[in-house]
């Protein structure tokens, strides 16, 4: 069952939008940004709310791959796989970070803290190698500064 | 190739040809005969250049020699377009996109259900790609569940969309959709279990590859080389869509779409794709009964003939002689009936053929005959006739409904009385926006993305006026909820503000009802082809009156386009009304006061049309009984005699369609010399005399004496040609050229290869020799299938234009000539307003798809589908009943108690309770009627 704030801020939304179908994704980012992921019983939900079948959720949410139709930690790391970054050798900070979090890319750290997602260009090329932590970039990344950074995060 | 009407030259690797305007150079080089490659193209989907495998080189003009690849599908074909189909870049191309379709493509062809009908084997061979380069490994994919009628095996897709747009886009479903992306594009549900649509069957035809297969035939798969095959036409309802019916081992295994410019077109619904396994249940007549007794051919026991399982018993092959014998006994028993009667009354069926009915109508003579349906149903279907002949407007054909521009639906739930009317009506909603987006921003027919981009959901008026909420509300501009009365009331508004000089206001001209009339008649006023929708299926003639006079007001207003739309009971409805005869409660009354001592039913279960004490009445007051069947039922329980008759699919003859379309079916299964058509049962019981001389041997004799008979049927003899018209060397094959095993095919029963059964019916043979393709008649198509072309998209090649008529015209005799010939006065009788009841609410039939049509609620799949009874009760009856949905309550409709659980149906009208008469669980009870209905007290 949604929230009732939850419930509130889709119905705000939906005002604005002419069109149910274009304020899907605006829909299923508030759910995201309350639960961290899209469950099925969400899809559900959130169709009932808007008044369409979960079909018609569903396509949406399961095409968008910032929306999470599996549960993630705690923290979500975008890993930017990106050629600017390549050429700053971001594969050998990717390896790093693989290494000490035990969890490759799409997978989540045993202790539900992390999870490691490629990405394409973050847009930070010139901090590149880059990578961005919930809302948070991270560039000219070395193993240190990401076994620094990686603390932070609890 | 004529190249009448067709305007605009276009050059295909440098050769000049005519093609008609308006098309894109796929269309255009499919009419042409040339053998394109496509996939995500659908002549009635449109083009959506989603695949990439048409693709062409175009040419700037004469003098350029490097061309540029363009999409044949989304490339209009103007004036001196030069193309090139057979340009080495443009075929390697096209051999590019098909490798990497099949990079994820199984290679399970041999075990796959669409395996020698696949449209992607075709496009692969056509193509040329034929090695597989890729080493790394295919995706895979968890399959759904998707109900009794189709399998689904996801690895098998190759992404073209046609089934989402067909499921969505063009048929309104929203329970199936596109997830994910990139490699892991899904097409499915959300979650397993049944597709919603009734009109989800269509996949099997619309999606290229073998994702959607057709689950019943999965059960006994065949390659379709090896299926006996036929033209038919369904019998699920009045509509008459053309169908193909394919048999195995004698029984049907499974009914495909065929195509008819002016009816079905492209598409079926799910009860008549699915519904004509009642042809194979168990519960079929295989022998006469007399006195309850079977005559069984001597030297035969009774076992199955198909080794395989739910075949249903018949006999094992008794000698001809033996069979022969058990036709004479019994034809002798009810001949010696007949003969020893004072007065024999026939009752026919409006779901026999017009030949059977006839049959009966000469057996019994014209004053002894009854079209079998009830008093209400008769006079329903023989104003809807009168209107149809004599009434200034026409009646359209399904296909013109698409094209209709403003509707007004008046009492019809259509999806549940004529399934393929919704998908009609789908289309036609699209036809005025999309007219629009045609002359503002020059975006051709085909363009089907531009199209829904420019009209983003728009539709044009369709206004709906029916008792409770119906599937076609969601593209209405606006719905009404009334109760019978006042929706011919509404529509006498309507024609009243169309033609206020003509017609009388209703009474208490401040009725409400005229707002919304004013706002309904100004819409159609405006239409260039406006279009009424009525029927009978709510039992009330004030509804037909009234839509006849909104049809002729608007014909009066100097529209010449407009159309009627009469949704009849059944199959043959139409048919019947045609050849005239009493009703059943005359029968009835012939019965109790006529001196009539002998009944001889045809294919009428009476206990679906009587109820139970006229039923017993019937058998009780006549003497003797004769009564002609499909099925075991309680009709054939009660007669001294029963003769096993041929279903559509064992036997030939005409049905008339509702819009008085006389169309030929055609046997497939291997005849049988016991069960045959009821008019071939009745012709060997009408022989004068004692001698073995009879009224007519042949398809042909006995339509030639209606056409001698009966001017309004004279007709029907040219609804396809017959056997005489075909010389032995052109029949059309019931077999194809590649059929194999034919002579082992029986070879478990007898090692002897039979002869192939005669066919002195049809034009058709039982054989795999015949006219070659190219001279088939339209009526004669019996399969759909081209060189190179192995699945229905074979279908362009015996089309005149893609998606336009078939070669030589569409099939099918129209009996009802122009209206222009056609002058008839306003109806009057306009009833009261209602005045509902809140005790005794007015009980109205509901209809449903899947089990309110008796046969095809005999097959297997659909009987999966069918929901049990039920009564609808508004929220307000609830509430003061204080009963909750699935609660049980004691209804009571004229002497018939029965307990029911309660639907509480929002949007129901007010003083009106909603049974679903026809369900097999659900008796005979004669709505509409005012019902009774109590709270259940705990016992
Ligand atoms: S399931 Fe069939 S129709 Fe649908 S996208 Fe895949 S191949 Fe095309
Ligand atoms: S719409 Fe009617 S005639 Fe057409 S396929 Fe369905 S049941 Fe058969
Ligand atoms: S490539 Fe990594 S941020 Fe642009
Ligand atoms: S058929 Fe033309 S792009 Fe698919």
């Amino acid at each position: 069952m949604l929230s009732d704030k939850e419930r509130e801020e889709i119905e705000a939304e939906m005002a604005r939008y002419p069109h149910k179908r274009a304020m899907v994704p605006e829909a299923l980012r508030i759910v995201q940004t309350h639960r961290g992921w899209i469950s099925d019983e969400s899809v559900r939900d959130v169709a009932e709310l808007m008044g369409m079948s979960a079909e018609e959720i569903d396509t949406i949410a399961s095409s968008y791959n910032m929306i999470f139709r599996r549960p993630v930690g705690r923290h979500v790391i975008l890993f930017c796989d990106n050629v600017s970054c390549w050429i700053m050798r971001s594969d050998a900070v990717r390896d790093h970070l693989v290494k000490r979090l035990a969890a490759g890319p799409g997978e989540t750290t045993k202790d539900g803290r992390y999870t490691v997602l490629p990405s394409a260009c973050l847009g930070d090329c010139h901090h590149a190698p880059v990578m961005m932590v919930d809302d948070e970039m991270h560039g000219n990344l070395t193993p240190e500064k990401i076994d620094r950074i990686l603390e932070r995060y609890t | 190739m004529p190249l009448e009407g067709r305007v605009t030259t276009i050059y295909i690797d440098n050769l000049p040809y005519g093609v008609k305007d308006g098309q894109n150079l796929l269309q255009a080089s499919l009419t042409l005969g040339f053998n394109l490659p496509y996939f995500c193209w659908h002549p009635a989907l449109h083009s959506v250049g989603a695949c990439r495998q048409c693709a062409v080189k175009v040419f700037k003009d004469e003098s350029d020699t490097r061309g540029r690849l363009a999409m044949g599908c989304m490339t209009p074909a103007t004036e001196g377009t030069r193309l090139s189909i057979e340009d080495p870049e443009a075929k390697a191309f096209r051999a590019g996109v098909i490798e990497w379709l099949m990079l994820n493509h199984p290679h399970d062809c041999p075990i796959c259900d669409e395996g020698g009908e696949c449209h992607l084997q075709d496009m692969t061979v056509m193509s040329g790609h034929n090695y597989r380069r890729s080493r790394f490994r295919k995706r895979t994919h968890l399959n759904q569940n998707l109900g009794p009628f189709l399998n689904h095996e996801m690895n098998r897709c190759i992404q073209c969309y046609r089934c989402v747009r067909f499921y969505r886009d063009y048929s309104g479903g929203r329970d199936f959709n596109v997830f994910a992306s990139h490699d892991s594009v899904y097409f499915g549900r959300y979650e397993d279990g049944a597709l919603e649509s009734p009109f989800s069957g269509n996949l099997v035809e619309v999606c290229p590859t073998g994702v959607f297969t057709d689950k019943p035939f999965k059960e006994h798969p065949t390659r379709k080389w090896d299926l006996q095959t036929a033209p038919s036409v369904c019998t699920g309802c009045s509509l008459g869509c053309n169908i193909i019916v394919a048999e195995r081992y004698g029984e049907v295994r499974r009914v495909l779409n065929r195509y008819n410019a002016d009816v079905n077109r492209y598409f079926l619904c799910d009860r008549g794709r699915y519904g004509f396994d009642f042809v194979n249940s168990q519960r079929r007549l295989r022998l006469p009964l007399v006195d309850g007794r079977e005559l069984v051919p001597e030297g035969s026991a009774t076992q199955a003939l198909s080794a395989t399982e739910g075949g249903s018993p018949r006999p094992a092959p008794a000698s001809s002689e033996a069979k022969g014998a058990v036709v004479r006994r019994a034809v002798a028993r009810a001949r010696d009936i007949l003969h020893g009667s004072r007065r024999a009354i026939g009752i026919g069926s409006p779901r026999a053929s017009v030949e059977s009915n006839y049959a009966l109508r000469s057996l019994v003579g014209p004053d002894n005959f009854c079209d079998g349906m009830t008093s209400g149903e008769h006079r329903l279907v023989g104003m809807m006739k009168d209107i149809v002949a004599s009434g200034p407007v026409r009646s359209l054909s399904l296909a013109e409904v698409e094209r209709a521009d403003v509707v007004l639906v008046l009492g019809e739930d259509v999806v549940n009385t004529a399934p393929l009317l919704d998908l009609a009506l789908r289309q036609a909603v699209r036809t005025r926006p999309e007219a629009v987006a045609e002359q503002l921003l020059r975006i051709p027919l085909w363009d089907d993305r531009a199209k829904r981009e420019a009209t983003q959901g728009k539709q044009g008026p369709l206004f709906v006026a029916t008792p409770y909420p119906v599937s076609i509300d969601d593209i209405a501009v606006k719905s009404y909820r009334l109760s019978p009365d006042d929706i011919a009331r509404l529509a006498q508004a309507v024609a009243y503000a169309i033609d206020p000089e003509g017609i009388a206001p209703l009474v208490g001209a401040a009725d409400p009802l005229h707002v919304v009339a004013e706002t309904i008649g100004g819409s159609l006023g405006l239409a260039a082809r406006p279009l009424v929708i009525a029927g009978a299926s709510l039992g009330s003639e004030a509804i037909l009156r009234a839509a006849a006079n909104v049809a002729t007001a608007l014909a009066k207003a100097g529209k010449k386009d407009a159309g009627l739309f009469l949704v009849a009971p059944e199959a043959n409805s139409m048919g019947s009304a045609l050849l005239g005869g009493m009703s059943l409660d005359e029968a009835l009354e012939a019965v109790r006061t006529g001196g009539a001592d002998t009944v001889v039913v045809v294919e009428n279960d009476l206990t679906s049309r009587l109820k139970e004490a006229s039923f017993r009445a019937l058998f009780d007051s006549t003497k003797h009984s004769i009564v002609l069947d499909f099925f075991r039922n309680r009709t054939t329980e009660l007669a001294e005699i029963v003769l096993p008759v041929a279903t559509f699919a064992e036997s030939s003859g005409t049905f008339v369609n509702n819009e008085g379309r006389a169309q030929r079916f055609f046997e497939v299964v291997n005849p049988d010399e016991i069960v045959s058509a009821s008019w071939k049962w009745l012709g060997l019981l009408s022989g004068r005399g004692t001698g073995e001389e009879i009224a007519w041997d042949t398809l042909d004799d006995i339509i030639a004496r209606i056409s001698e008979d009966l001017p309004a049927l004279a007709a029907i003899g040219s609804a396809a040609p017959g056997a005489r018209d075909v010389p032995q060397v052109h029949r059309v094959p019931r077999d194809s050229h590649r059929v194999s095993g034919r002579t082992a095919n029986v070879a478990s029963l007898t090692v002897h290869e039979p002869p192939p059964p005669r066919d002195l019916d049809t034009p058709l043979s039982y054989s795999m020799e015949g006219s070659p393709r190219g001279r088939i008649p339209s009526s004669l198509i019996a399969r759909i299938w081209a060189p190179r072309w192995n699945s229905v998209q074979a279908l362009t090649r015996f089309q005149e234009e893609v998606g336009g008529p078939l070669k030589g015209g569409d099939p099918g005799a129209l009996l009802f000539g122009p209206a222009s010939d056609r002058t008839r006065a306003y109806f009057d009788g306009v009833p009261e307003a209602f005045a509902p009841d809140p005790r005794r609410p007015l009980a109205v039939a509901i209809r449903h798809v899947f089990g309110s049509e008796p046969l095809s609620a005999l097959s297997r799949s659909v009987s999966e589908r069918i929901p049990s009874r039920y009564v609808g009760i508004t929220p307000d009856a609830a509430r003061s009943l204080a009963v909750a949905d699935g609660e049980r309550v004691e209804v009571t409709v004229r002497d018939l108690r029965m307990e029911l659980p309660v639907r509480i149906m929002a949007g129901l009208a007010e003083g009106l309770c909603a049974l679903p008469e026809g369900l097999p669980d659900m008796p005979y009870v004669g709505l509409p009627a005012p019902a009774g209905i109590l709270k259940r007290t705990a016992p």
